[in-house]
């Protein structure tokens, strides 16, 4: 007894194993070839639906004797055909079956037997192959152990109608990855599969399509390799488009606008070609709507959201179409009060697709609001949207959470939404309470909406502050995951602008300087500059600046060298300059860099900068250092004529004049504002 | 009239259109009719071969002679044929351009009567202005699709694109009024007969193209934009409605395009979908174990027709012949043909009395069918037809000088002409069914017998005679005499000891002039006013028991204003004294029973008849 079973499964099978099923395998052993050969179509008859008769042979043995007379070259042909059906008989039982069918070596003995020239045989094994293939519980990697196998299938597609619907069925199930999808492309999936999408049989067609949906996602060489592709003289998307027409079963409707979805997404075809606008988008957007499946409305619904991510365009297209924005609070509606009541069957159906049905929709809803303000309006007025997405938040399904939080992230874009929805829904405690213990996935997306909530005109920051949220961000930017770093820092920047002094000084002690400063060398340039926006926020109003200065000032600065010596991008680079402007604003803080001429030299640099973006910004610079105090401290004014000339003596003066010859307006009027300090 | 007739039998008639759409068959050759609210297009009443042109002749408005207009015109019949195959346009033809008639004069049309412009103020509301296409939509459409392309949204955008019936308002935007639909471009709303919108689409300008697409098998309505579906916008919309466009501010300019150029959305598609949905619906009708028993179903369906209309004698005849059995026992078919013979003949006030008695709660279970009843009856009392006011009436001897005829005779009745809009006034097949067979049967059994009355002939089966009394009134027009041989025969039958039979022979002039309130008596005027208030004081109670009702109210309305005039048989209500309008009251009557017995209120073959009479005429 070859197969291996769970060993309480076999007890109670055992059990049950009556004298009939022994006789069938006893038969299988006769050393009549003619008796045999009864024996097996015997059990073949014997087995047909019926579960337990299955799983008795199967317990018996029946499977190792069954594919050694299949393997046997002496067998006749009509007995290992009937061998190979009776397997596929077996294999179309319970998930248990396949796996002791599987653990017998099935797959090899079954691959091995498409070599035969016998087209019928070639038939059955591959029925029995696709039966194994198409369940859950078989590794697809099988299929590609050994490297002749692609291509003797792509061979055998020729053979028959039968051997198509077969093979095509076993590729789209078989092809996960991108390494998979490059295998059989590289064996001539396309031209193979292609002339098969105008078979005469309807599963032929289905099969072949639902290869290429697999095939093209999220693959650009082979939605590059699709568009090009002719069938009978007619563009590949133009044949999908057919299959698109209303009057086509739903299924075929569906894999086709998928097609073509993958294939726009990959970029090989334009957003705005009419077979995107006018057809696909159409289609997705009807696959939504009540009268169809379940199922068929969660794939169309997350098929949609998948196309449009990217095009405001098609957003605004989808958000317009047959009220898909109503049509979507439906979604929520499940299990129906009624089907609680009058149909159990019905009840357990909707229950299993509660949670993808509340996916799908949340996703779609991010996806339409991610760029439109007007579409978000529209969101946020749905009825109990807020609602919803709150409550979606704390579901058990971590799928829903997700989605429920990518959608909340997409509305936060709104500032009338953080303003008003948002507030008046309190979602800021379900988000930090999501926050506090969740998969890295669901972190990126409620932090990345944290970042939003924490900005100044929210209404929600002052209760996030209060909740202790600065020690949950700030434990972000520790994260391996530089999406994580991003957001903690970003959202600690926006907490700092325009923050009380308390605030401020709660975030240094929190962080630290040490962190901020490891912060600073971040390898993630999004990192880099984020942390540059912390210290520039942190370092605004005159007290604040002294403040900070005087307990980091010699770290602060020498971070700010390091950067401008270092080679960063433009944008960095005037970061950091506008740090150095704040620090110049400050009091005493202003003495950092007046007694650094090292750094004064740097600022005259960056003046003659080729970059008008960094003129400005070290021009800013200087024209704090040399400003006039005006708050009518003596010693202050006093400061500011020794600075002026103490920069008049290092040529700034004439910078300056220069300046404002710049034909940049906005450098050449900073400039003439410097100058009058001197004149005043 | 034809118009009340599609509103409440549309639906049916469009799935057969529908059907024949799906089959690609042509329709039957419909039977001639005339039509009176054909009135706008006399010309194509002569059948015959009819060139593309037929329609825009109609119109009056395309110049012919220029060969590239034909070209197009000729694109656009071949279009039209495509998309809307069972459509006769000989018939009901498609709309294919504005009418230059029905239009409010701030609108200027231009390119065939295709573009159109504001040329008004448009200073505010009230300078809107619309324009109808030329026909409306045939029912036989199935679906029905046009597109506006928006040349120049002008000052404000101030644009509704949409539909509306015959005769509403043209100085308003589509959507505005009753009968009345539109979407509107500078707030993207829908207007659904209404002077608020409803949030619906985004807005539309300059550029856009806007479809509108009516779904005659649903009754619902849906925009597109750019060729994009909108999602439906209307629903339970009523028959014959009219391709619309409205404009509000100078500048604005719209084009249509009812079929001359390819369509921007793919309407086809949707058709086609339309189309396999209802081959599904057809291909998965489930038929069960009553599968191969067509014969017994036919016998049943003739059956329960003889059974409903009372036919007793024939009933029972043809159940024998076919061994099978009555649903309904012969003592309740007499009943009911007993009292509808007293509503046909004017006598409601039995005819209640006779409810009441042999199904006793049916008419305090039907408040509504009481009401009718008694107003009808209020009715006859002034027409004189009444019991109560009729005893009254036959024992004054001045009176009987007077008005010799029958009282229920109204000159007015045989001008009215039932026999030519036999769709539109025959009550009794109120499921929109062309008539009934047993009305051309009994005008047929009478024409040959016309003086059967004089002769005070029985015949054998004198409930077919009853039944045939307004037909019989109606074919024989012109001929007063006649008509009262009708009126006379059941009288006769009713009331046989009535000896007033030979003045109603020879009382002609009396019949056209003379009639008077209440038969001209007094204690029946008087009976007649304390009616009114016992009336009046139903109303009320009804109105407090079940709310109001706006239909009670009218009808109440009508009913007493009969009383203003001095001749109430020539005034503008007159229309409710003629016997024909017993007969509504008379099938509501009958349908009220049946359904009390659990028997069905419409005889199925009525059904059968309406979905398979050729749809088109109207």
């Amino acid at each position: 007894m070859a197969c291996l079973l769970e060993a309480p499964l076999r007890i109670s099978v055992l059990s049950e194993v009556t004298a009939t099923s022994r006789h069938y395998v006893d038969r299988l052993f006769d050393p009549d070839p003619q008796k045999v050969l009864q024996g097996v179509i015997d059990m073949k008859n014997a087995v047909i639906g019926n579960n337990k008769q299955k799983a008795n042979l199967i317990v018996l043995g029946a499977v190792p004797r069954l594919l050694y007379l299949l393997q046997q070259s002496s067998s006749s042909l009509e007995l290992r055909t009937e061998c190979s059906v009776v397997l596929g008989s077996l294999a179309m039982g319970t998930e248990n079956n396949i796996k002791s069918l599987v653990d017998c070596h099935i797959i090899p003995a079954l691959l091995q037997g498409l070599l035969c020239p016998d087209l019928i045989f070639i038939e059955a094994c591959l029925r029995c192959l696709r039966t194994v293939f198409i369940s859950p519980v078989t590794p697809v990697q099988l299929l590609y152990t050994d490297p002749t196998v692609i291509p003797h299938l792509m061979s055998l597609l020729s053979r028959s109608q039968r051997t198509q619907e077969y093979i095509t069925q076993i590729f789209s199930h078989c092809c996960k990855t991108p390494e998979h999808q490059t295998v059989l492309f590289n064996h001539g999936a396309i031209q193979n599969i292609a002339p098969l999408l105008i078979s005469p049989s309807y599963k032929v067609r289905m099969q072949a399509l639902k290869c290429f949906s697999v095939l093209a996602y999220e693959n650009t060489q082979v939605s590059m390799t699709l568009v090009n592709v002719l069938v009978d003289g007619e563009l590949l998307s133009q044949v999908f488009v057919r299959m698109m027409q209303r009057d086509q079963p739903i299924e075929m409707q569906l894999t086709a606008a998928k097609c073509l979805t993958y294939m726009c997404r990959a970029g090989a075809i334009k957003t705005d070609d009419s077979c995107i606008v006018l057809k696909t988008l159409p289609c997705l957007v009807r696959m939504c709507s009540k009268e169809h499946l379940l199922e068929e409305r969660v794939e169309g619904a997350e098929t949609l959201a998948y196309l449009m991510e990217p095009d405001v365009e098609l957003q605004r297209i989808a958000s317009t179409t047959d009220h898909l924005v109503a049509m979507l609070a439906d979604y929520f509606k499940y299990p129906s009060s009624v089907s609680a009541i009058t149909d159990i069957k019905r009840l357990d159906h909707d229950l299993k697709h509660a949670h993808e049905l509340r996916q799908a929709a949340f996703k779609l809803y991010a996806s339409l609001g991610s760029n439109d303000e007007d579409i978000r309006k529209k969101i946020t007025e749905t009825e109990n949207m807020m609602d919803r997405i709150v409550s979606g938040l704390s579901e058990s399904s971590i799928k829903v959470r997700l989605a429920a939080v990518r959608c909340l992230h997409s509305l936060s874009r709104s500032v009338q939404q953080l303003r008003t929805s948002f507030h008046d829904h309190a979602v800021w405690k379900p988000l930090m309470k999501l926050l506090q213990n969740a998969p890295d996935e669901v972190l990126v997306m409620a932090s990345s909406t944290l970042c939003n909530l924490l900005l100044e005109f929210s209404p929600s920051k002052e209760p996030i502050l209060e909740s202790g949220v600065i020690e949950l961000l700030c434990s972000l930017t520790q994260s391996d995951s530089p999406a994580l770093r991003v957001n903690g820092i970003w959202a600690l920047m926006n907490m700092a602008f325009q923050a009380d002094q308390k605030v401020k000084v709660e975030i240094v002690r929190c962080l630290g300087t040490e962190q901020l400063f490891r912060l600073l060398s971040d390898p993630d340039t999004n990192v880099l500059m984020k942390t540059l926006g912390l210290l520039r926020n942190l370092l605004s109003t005159r007290p604040h600046i002294d403040q900070i200065m005087s307990s980091h000032g010699k770290q602060i600065m020498q971070a700010v060298t390091l950067i401008l010596e270092a080679e960063h991008s433009i944008e960095v680079k005037e970061q950091t300059l506008c740090i150095l402007a704040n620090i110049g604003d400050g009091n005493t803080a202003k003495d950092l860099i007046m007694t650094n001429d090292d750094m004064l030299q740097k600022i005259k640099y960056y003046m003659g900068h080729s970059n008008v973006k960094l003129q400005l910004a070290a021009t800013f610079c200087i024209s704090n250092l040399i400003w006039n105090e005006e708050d009518g401290k003596g010693s202050g004014s006093q400061g500011s004529q020794e600075r002026q000339d103490k920069l008049r003596e290092m040529g700034f003066v004439d910078i300056l004049h220069k300046l404002t010859q710049a034909p940049d307006s906005s450098l050449s009027d900073r400039a003439k504002t410097a100058m009058q300090q001197y004149l005043a | 009239m034809t118009y009340s007739f599609y509103l409440t039998t549309g639906n049916r008639r469009l799935t057969n259109h529908w059907k024949e759409l799906l089959f690609n068959r042509k329709p039957a050759a419909p039977e001639h009719r005339h039509r009176a609210t054909d009135g706008h297009r006399p010309t194509l009443t002569t059948s015959g071969t009819r060139g593309p042109t037929m329609a825009e002749l109609a119109a009056g408005s395309l110049p012919l002679g220029d060969p590239a207009f034909n070209y197009q015109d000729e694109e656009l019949t071949e279009r039209l044929k495509r998309l809307y195959p069972a459509v006769n346009e000989e018939e009901t033809p498609l709309p294919r351009s504005w009418s230059p008639k029905d239009k409010y004069s701030y609108i200027g049309l231009s390119q065939n009567n295709l573009r159109v412009h504001y040329k008004g103020h448009g200073k505010n509301h009230k300078d809107a202005a619309s324009v109808r296409a030329t026909h409306p939509i045939p029912a036989a459409c199935g679906i029905y699709y046009f597109e506006v392309k928006i040349v120049s949204k002008g000052r404000d955008g101030y644009m509704g694109i949409g539909l509306s019936a015959q005769g509403v308002n043209m100085n308003r935007l589509p959507g505005w009024d009753k009968h009345s639909y539109g979407y509107h471009g500078d707030d993207g709303h829908s207007f659904c007969s209404s002077g608020t919108g409803q949030p619906y689409g985004p807005t539309f300008t300059t550029g856009d193209v806007i479809g509108c697409c009516v779904n005659l098998i649903n009754n619902t309505c849906f925009y597109t934009k750019n060729g994009i579906s909108l999602g439906v916008a209307f629903t339970d919309l009523p028959p014959n409605l009219y391709p619309t466009v409205g404009l509000q501010t100078p500048g604005e300019i719209v084009d249509a395009n009812f079929g001359q150029q390819p369509f921007v959305f793919d309407i086809d598609d949707y058709m086609s979908e339309w189309r396999a949905k209802i081959h599904g619906m057809i291909a998965r009708f489930p038929i069960g174990e009553r599968l191969g028993e067509w014969q017994a179903v036919l016998q049943n369906m003739v059956s329960s027709y003889l059974v409903h209309h009372g036919y007793c004698a024939t009933a029972t005849a043809f159940a024998r012949a076919t061994e099978t059995l009555i649903q309904e026992d012969q003592t309740s078919i007499k009943n009911r043909q007993r009292i509808q013979k007293l509503v046909l003949a004017g006598r409601v006030g039995e005819a209640i009395e006779a409810t009441q008695q042999l199904y006793p709660n049916l008419l305090e279970h039907n408040p509504n069918l009481l009401f009718m009843l008694k107003c009808r009856q209020f009715v006859e009392m002034v027409n004189g037809t009444d019991s109560e006011v009729r005893c009254l009436t036959i024992r004054s001897p001045k009176s009987q000088d007077s008005y010799p005829g029958s009282p229920s005779l109204s000159p007015r009745h045989g001008a009215s002409n039932t026999h030519l809009q036999p769709g539109g006034e025959s009550p009794t097949c109120s499921n929109g069914v062309t008539p009934p067979i047993n009305y051309s049967e009994s005008n047929s059994s009478d024409s040959t017998k016309p003086h059967s009355a004089n002769s005070t002939q029985e015949t054998s089966d004198s409930e077919m005679e009853i039944e045939a009394e307004h037909y019989t009134n109606g074919v024989v027009e012109g001929s007063s005499a006649r008509i009262m041989n009708g009126t006379y025969k059941h009288e006769e039958i009713l009331q046989p000891d009535d000896n007033s039979i030979g003045n109603g022979v020879t009382a002609d002039e009396g019949c056209i002039n003379g009639k008077q309130l209440c038969g001209g008596n007094q204690a029946a005027t008087e009976r007649m006013i304390q009616f009114g208030r016992e009336l009046q004081g139903l109303n009320e109670q009804l109105c407090r028991e079940y709310g109001k009702n706006a239909t009670h109210k009218k009808m109440l309305q009508d009913a007493f204003s009969l009383l203003a005039y001095s001749d109430p048989w020539n005034c503008p209500v007159g229309q409710q004294l003629e016997p024909t309008q017993r007969e509504t009251l008379c099938s509501a009557l009958n349908s009220a029973i049946l359904e009390s017995q659990n028997l069905p209120k419409q005889p199925p073959l009525m059904l059968a008849l309406g979905q398979a009479t050729d749809p088109g005429p109207g």
